[in-house]
């Protein structure tokens, strides 16, 4: 009994390091951002001077503004389209017969086997030739469709009973309005799969923006953040972490309401930030 | 019938098109751009294998192969090693389990920029957390991303911070996949704690421990926003990466064709060490 006793201890002991070891490097970046340069070294989480001069400086050295305003607008861009031209493509993938069907299957499962870094080149010089270098379309044209969402909804929507289609038609709806009137109120669990991870995803990304984008007016937040660090603009530690608040803080806020959902979305997905 | 067919092509149409453009033409494309010389502002021009020459005998490129290989080599095994114990820890009776699950998956949700720029100053060498934590204990700071010797493995071990919630979901998914009868069949025969590990719970896993090794090496060979942001590729160039590489050569220097020649060879080297591995993991199933 006293050997199981200690054993939990030991257990939640283990368990609590890990915990910190998760979490405390972040409290520390958040609290970084509330100290003077002085002060940014140290261990403790409390401020002895609490300043704000570190937001103020990042706000006014960089469009960290803007910023915001362009990746929230590309990732929800791109989390809709996902989300409604997506479930229109399962549910013909799914439930319509014409022809071209097994193709469009194969050449899905295809896409997801081919690493990402082959395409890279060609998808950029196509930017390049198309003229939309330095545009939003070049950040939000090649991810309009997500094959893996595809496939998701595509196999959630199989297991939809054949009888709701059939009376639908009787009633004569048309397949767009059986899809948004009848599957899609049934489909709530993966719609939000696809969604967090869809969105998750075009937020975080990096490597792409990176590629086309080089107007700072269009950068992404994490785009910014990472030529802001690298350029020297930020000066201090403290104005550096402040600037990658703007990306985490809206992150983390959705993640603590809704933790359950981003679990199981990104790790569903085997997307990673 | 006809109403079926039309409704589905037309429903389907705009992603056909979209693969044909985004998907299909830039595969192609890009073996064709393995014979080209081009650096997007003077027409195109063919260079016969020029290219896949170049690559054979480009010693960069290897050395960023070969850090590839250091780095998978310190993360793959930690990786696992840390996410199975984690799995194991939270897979008992516990309290407030959805809490350790949701603090050991927090990095993951969080951008790599944000990570490469909050680890650069936790590792660095006079004001870094790390080292202070050092100092205090009465050892002496380390250089750890200034340090040759150093600096991929602490990478390593920041990716595999950052991902280890991920795989610890995997290995919760196939522990809960572990019949209970088996369990308890184990336990009557008397079985050490260390026997029902290792003669239950390691080769249940079997599928996890696939994956596990599978995504966590095609997210080594994938490496960029860690060196781009932490060490530039540096010291003496022992964090080059291959996608970094990719990158400056595209971006920086304006090679095309030896860009996506470097994609190309990128994808192959992923096949191939994904397909070595699942040979070895299959033969040390089959002992």
């Amino acid at each position: 009994m006293k050997r199981n006793l200690l054993a939990r201890i030991a257990l939640y002991a283990g368990l609590t390091i890990a915990a910190l070891t998760f979490i405390y490097p972040f409290l520390w970046m958040a609290s970084s951002t509330f100290k003077p340069p002085a002060e940014v070294g140290s261990l403790a989480l409390i401020p002895h001077d609490i300043t704000l001069d570190n937001y103020r400086t990042m706000w006014a050295r960089a469009p960290f503004g803007r910023a915001l305003v362009n990746s929230i607008f590309v990732a929800t861009t791109i989390t809709l389209s996902v989300l409604v031209f997506g479930s229109m493509t399962a549910y013909a993938m799914a439930r319509l017969n014409f022809r071209g069907r097994p193709a469009l299957n194969a050449a899905t499962i295809a896409v997801l086997l081919i690493p990402g870094q082959l395409t890279l080149i060609p998808l950029y010089t196509l930017m390049v030739e198309l003229g939309w270098v330095d545009s939003y379309t070049a950040l939000i044209v090649p991810y309009l469709f997500n094959p893996t969402a595809i496939l998701m909804l595509r196999q959630f929507f199989l297991q939809i009973p054949q009888s709701l289609i059939d009376s639908a038609r009787m009633d004569g709806m048309s397949e767009p309005r059986i899809l948004f009137t009848i599957f899609w109120p049934l489909s709530k669990p993966v719609l939000s799969i696809v969604a967090i991870f869809t969105f998750m995803g075009a937020w975080n990304e990096v490597l792409w923006p990176l590629l086309v984008v080089r107007e700072q007016n269009l950068m992404t937040l994490p785009q910014l953040l990472t030529v802001f660090a690298l350029g020297g603009g930020a000066g201090s530690v403290g104005v550096s972490l402040a600037s990658a608040m703007v990306l985490v803080v809206p992150v983390v806020v959705a993640y603590a309401f809704l933790q359950r959902n981003f679990i199981e979305s990104m790790a569903g997905s085997g997307i990673k930030g | 019938m006809r109403a079926e067919q039309k409704s589905g092509s037309l429903m389907a149409a705009p992603y056909g098109v979209f693969l044909l453009v985004f998907a299909v033409y830039p595969i192609a494309f890009a073996l064709v751009l393995v014979f080209l010389q081009w650096d997007l502002v003077t027409a195109p021009a063919f260079a016969g294998a020029d290219n896949v020459r170049l690559l054979v005998h480009d010693g960069r490129f290897w050395r960023a192969v070969a850090n590839t290989f250091v780095f998978l080599s310190i993360h793959v095994p930690l990786q696992i090693v840390t996410a199975l114990g984690l799995a194991l820890a939270l897979n008992r009776q516990l309290a407030g389990r959805s809490f350790w699950r949701a603090a050991f998956f927090l990095p993951v949700v969080i951008s790599g920029a944000v990570v490469a720029i909050l680890w650069s100053n936790l590792y660095a060498t006079d004001v870094g957390l790390i080292n202070r934590v050092l100092v205090k204990l009465g050892a002496s700071p380390v250089p750890w991303l200034t340090d040759p010797r150093t600096a991929m493995p602490a990478i390593a071990v920041m990716v595999t911070w950052k991902n280890v919630g991920f795989y610890v979901i995997i290995y919760l998914a196939g522990l809960q996949y572990i019949p209970r009868s088996c369990q308890e069949a184990i336990e009557i025969e008397g079985a050490s704690a260390w026997q029902r590990f290792r003669y239950l719970t390691m080769p249940s896993l079997l599928p996890q421990h696939i994956l596990v090794v599978t995504l966590s090496t095609i997210n080594g060979f994938q490496l960029f926003i860690e060196p781009y942001v932490m060490t530039g590729g540096g010291p003496l160039r022992r964090t080059y990466s291959v996608v970094l590489y990719l990158y400056n050569n595209a971006f920086a220097y304006q090679k095309m064709g030896y860009a996506a020649t470097i994609g190309v060879a990128l994808a192959l080297i992923i096949g191939a060490v994904i397909f070595v591995q699942r040979r070895v993991i299959g033969r040390a199933e089959a002992l």
